[in-house]
């Protein structure tokens, strides 16, 4: 008969109070922070000079224009593919980090870790490490709590709302934003958008931390199924750690390994004692017959202090050493930890390690330890970097045959021709043509054709050169006409290419199209 | 709770649920997890006292700020025409004739017109203004009572045939059936077919040309090159309305033709017919 209650639906947050720590992770961590965030507040500011017609900010999403800049390049909306391109690296990045790398992304450079990272490291700027903000968190709601709860929420804010506020400098020109936003004469939308991204900011990097990644993301599920026996991840090495014990627990087991072995000279013969001082009793410890001189017990206690550190300093707030978790965000900060433990009690680092799954059966039944490249260097991460690279190189190369002149030909099929009074057959094509420079231009029209064919445009007057302005898309309706006697008007189809050229550069655009005769249905 | 299933590895109750083996935990939600689902509860009374929400019998309750899609697709209506009273202004204040001076201007005009002309001319018209038997083609060159801005708005706000519309285009074929015999239709026929189609009977045609002489060209012309004026096709060209064959050709000299457009002036605001008109002219025929 079971007696205990059922358990509840719901459970409140445990409260974490990661511990500072020192070591490469960490240091590397700081770096990243740096210049991620560097990256994100600053961009916005940098300027780019395009000309007069254009904007001078180097990176710019402009909505309103449909035109993206980023330093000397510029995506308008039709060369939306160069972004379906990042996405699709993005996508394969992650299937090759995570293969090789395990949660890399969680551990590092998810916005996610690091504003939790960057909040953690105000709160314990203001309130202290670990212990005082143990202590904070259990004492009373006195003056001293207030004004250390306060300013940290003051500086908490101050962080989100430029993290807010620096997101819509990436949608519009920063400066005159700013001037905007602050006297209050900035678009709702820039408001709102600040506002939503200022409460996030402080309410995930804040209060929410962990749980966003354990309930509210859903890279953890992804990426554990992603990963295999060779990927790299956080791991405890089990196998040299266990039995842990603290030192007045090895003392004590010392002891008693001592009290067995009288025991076992007094017996004066082989035997096995059943050693019950270590997490396994059972393990069976062979005694030496009849000597002093045996192998004292006290070595079968790992290498785990079980000194906390590794639980102390972890974010998630989980015990690395239960094993591969669905929470671990693989920030290796307990590596940090452990290491520094380690080298104090004169262990060798690495209890807990970067490693691949494999290695802890491999190592534990004697094998030499793998080296990560090894790990990391298998057909199916170099397949993904194959991947990955090609569509890169792919993008790099559109992005290069790209001209600031295009054209696009919409021949008009409804209907497919026009029967002119004379007989002739006239067809109609909408042509888009883009000036994507920053200069005015004139562009003149033309075709070429293995047949007779003639060009006009609509509301031209006859002319074949018109002025498209910087930075625009004309819509030219072009008519063309084969003349009664002429072969393409009594052909069903025949091919043909429109030409855009720009007058003063000669640089040539063209595409391919089809004149519909007489008898195309 | 006798069959409550503790997993060994965590000691957490599972749900029972079991997958290929895979079994579910039930672990514990997170409370602000339960707080959010309140939170959500809270703002879905609030939406539904603010909007329209419960169905009645005729009708949703309308909610206490009055919004509703209709009134929300009145309010960018009225917000669109404000933004575009400029534009409409300036157009027309401008002469029809004018208006490609001024692209800005003119590509409003013909973007409007394209707008009104899919929903008030493209049933008879066609979609891509290719017209249909008895109903105009506006692509090509041949215009019945003129190819010039000015004159195809004059048609669009005044209509053809319409006994609203006391400036409608006019003009009456008779019926020549009552007229001529079935012979002299015959040759006029001929007469008509050769002049664009080489493959005819020149004796009965030379009959007809005599015919045509007599009855046709008052309206027709003397080379039947038609009259704008009077809305008389050309008859010497390869486009016809009804039709070029023998037949059709009969048929129309036997019993007229008696096609009618309606006054759009009286349906559509000014800027609309002169929008339309624009962009007629525009689509590759205009004068």
């Amino acid at each position: 008969m079971t007696t205990t209650p059922p358990p509840s639906l719901y459970k409140a947050q445990e409260p974490i109070f990661p511990r500072k720590v020192k070591g490469f992770f960490r240091t590397f961590k700081w770096w990243i922070m740096a210049v991620t965030l560097g990256i994100y507040y600053l961009t916005p500011w940098i300027r780019w000079d395009r000309g007069v017609n254009l904007p001078d900010q180097a990176v710019l999403i402009d909505m309103a224009n449909r035109r993206f800049y980023f330093f000397w390049i510029e995506i308008w909306s039709h060369e939306f593919y160069f972004v379906a391109g990042l996405l699709i690296m993005a996508g394969l990045g992650l299937f090759l980090f995570t293969s090789a790398l395990g949660r890399v992304w969680c551990g590092y450079t998810c916005p996610q870790t690091v504003w939790t990272d960057l909040f953690i490291l105000v709160e314990r700027w203001i309130e202290g490490d670990r212990n005082a903000r143990v202590r904070l968190w259990k004492s009373k709601w006195d003056f001293r709590k207030w004004r250390l709860r306060i300013t940290k929420w003051i500086v908490w804010m101050g962080i989100a709302v430029a993290t807010g506020g620096a997101w819509v400098f990436y949608f519009a020109d920063a400066p005159t934003l700013l001037v905007d936003l602050v006297t209050g004469a900035g678009h709702p939308a820039a408001y709102i958008t600040v506002g939503i991204l200022t409460a996030t900011t402080f309410l995930f990097g804040g209060f929410a931390r962990e749980q966003i990644c354990i309930y509210a993301c859903p890279w953890p599920r992804i990426q554990a199924a992603m990963m295999d026996p060779d990927t790299i991840t956080v791991a405890y090495r089990d196998w040299r750690g266990e039995p842990r014990g603290k030192g007045n627990v090895r003392k004590r087991d010392k002891a008693a390994a001592e009290k067995a072995e009288a025991q076992a000279q007094a017996a004066g013969g082989d035997q096995t004692v059943r050693y019950a001082g270590t997490p396994y009793p059972n393990a069976p410890i062979k005694l030496g017959s009849g000597t002093a001189t045996i192998s004292a017990p006290v070595e079968e206690h790992g290498d785990c202090i079980d000194c906390m550190a590794c639980v102390n300093v972890c974010p998630m707030g989980i015990d690395i050493r239960d094993g591969q978790q669905m929470e671990c965000i693989t920030c290796a900060l307990c590596i940090d930890a452990c290491d520094d433990v380690m080298d104090k009690i004169g262990k060798p680092r690495g209890l807990i390690d970067y490693m691949a799954l494999s290695d802890e059966d491999a190592e534990r039944a004697g094998a030499a330890p793998v080296p990560l490249w090894r790990h990391i260097l298998r057909p199916r991460t170099i397949l993904y970097t194959i991947m990955w690279a090609s569509i890169g190189l792919g993008l790099v190369y559109a992005l290069f045959i790209r001209s600031d002149i295009e054209l696009t030909v919409s021949p008009v099929r409804n209907p497919t021709y026009v029967l002119q009074s004379d007989g002739s057959i006239r067809n109609i094509y909408d042509v888009r043509l883009r000036n994507k420079s920053g200069d005015d231009r004139v562009f003149h029209l033309s075709l070429t054709s293995d047949e007779i064919l003639r060009i006009e445009l609509e509301g031209r007057a006859g002319q074949l050169s018109f002025p498209v302005p910087a930075d625009t898309t004309v819509l030219q309706r072009v008519y063309i006409t084969a003349r009664p006697q002429d072969p393409a008007a009594s052909t069903a189809r025949t091919d043909l290419r429109l030409w855009v050229e720009d007058l003063s550069t000669d640089i040539r655009a063209s595409q391919t199209t089809i004149f519909n005769g007489r008898n195309s249905q | 709770m006798a069959d409550r299933k503790i997993d060994e590895e965590t000691g957490v109750e599972t749900t029972g649920h079991s997958w290929d083996g895979i079994e579910e935990l039930n672990n514990p939600l997170p409370r602000w997890w339960l707080w959010c689902l309140y939170a959500t509860i809270v703002w879905g009374i609030g939406y539904v006292i603010a909007f329209p929400a419960w169905p009645m019998i005729s009708g949703a309750t309308e909610g206490m700020l009055g919004w509703s899609t209709r009134g929300n697709v009145a309010q960018e209506i009225v917000a669109h025409e404000a933004k575009n009273e400029t534009l409409v202004t300036a157009m027309l204040d401008t002469e029809l004739a004018e208006l490609p001076a001024n692209a800005d201007l003119h590509r409003y005009a013909v973007a409007r017109g394209a707008s009104v002309f899919r929903a008030q001319c493209s049933q008879c018209h066609g979609s891509g203004a290719a017209g249909a038997k008895g109903y105009p083609n506006l692509l090509d060159n041949d215009w019945l009572w003129g190819g010039t801005v000015d004159e195809i708005a004059h048609t669009v706000a005044h209509g053809i045939r319409n006994e609203t519309d006391d400036d409608a285009r006019w003009s009456e074929m008779p019926a020549f059936g009552e007229i001529l015999e079935d012979e002299e239709i015959a040759a006029t026929v001929e007469y008509v077919v050769s002049l664009s189609n080489p493959d005819h009977d020149a004796a009965l045609a030379t009959a007809g040309a005599e015919l045509f002489a007599d009855n046709c060209v008052a309206c027709h012309g003397e080379n039947a090159l038609g009259n704008p004026d009077l809305g008389a096709p050309n008859l010497a060209d390869v486009i016809w309305l009804y039709g070029g064959d023998r037949d059709t050709l009969t048929e129309t000299i036997y019993y007229s033709r008696y096609g009618v457009m309606p006054a759009w002036g009286q349906r559509l605001t000014d800027a609309d017919v002169r929008a339309v008109s624009s962009y007629v002219h525009a689509l590759g025929g205009g004068q």
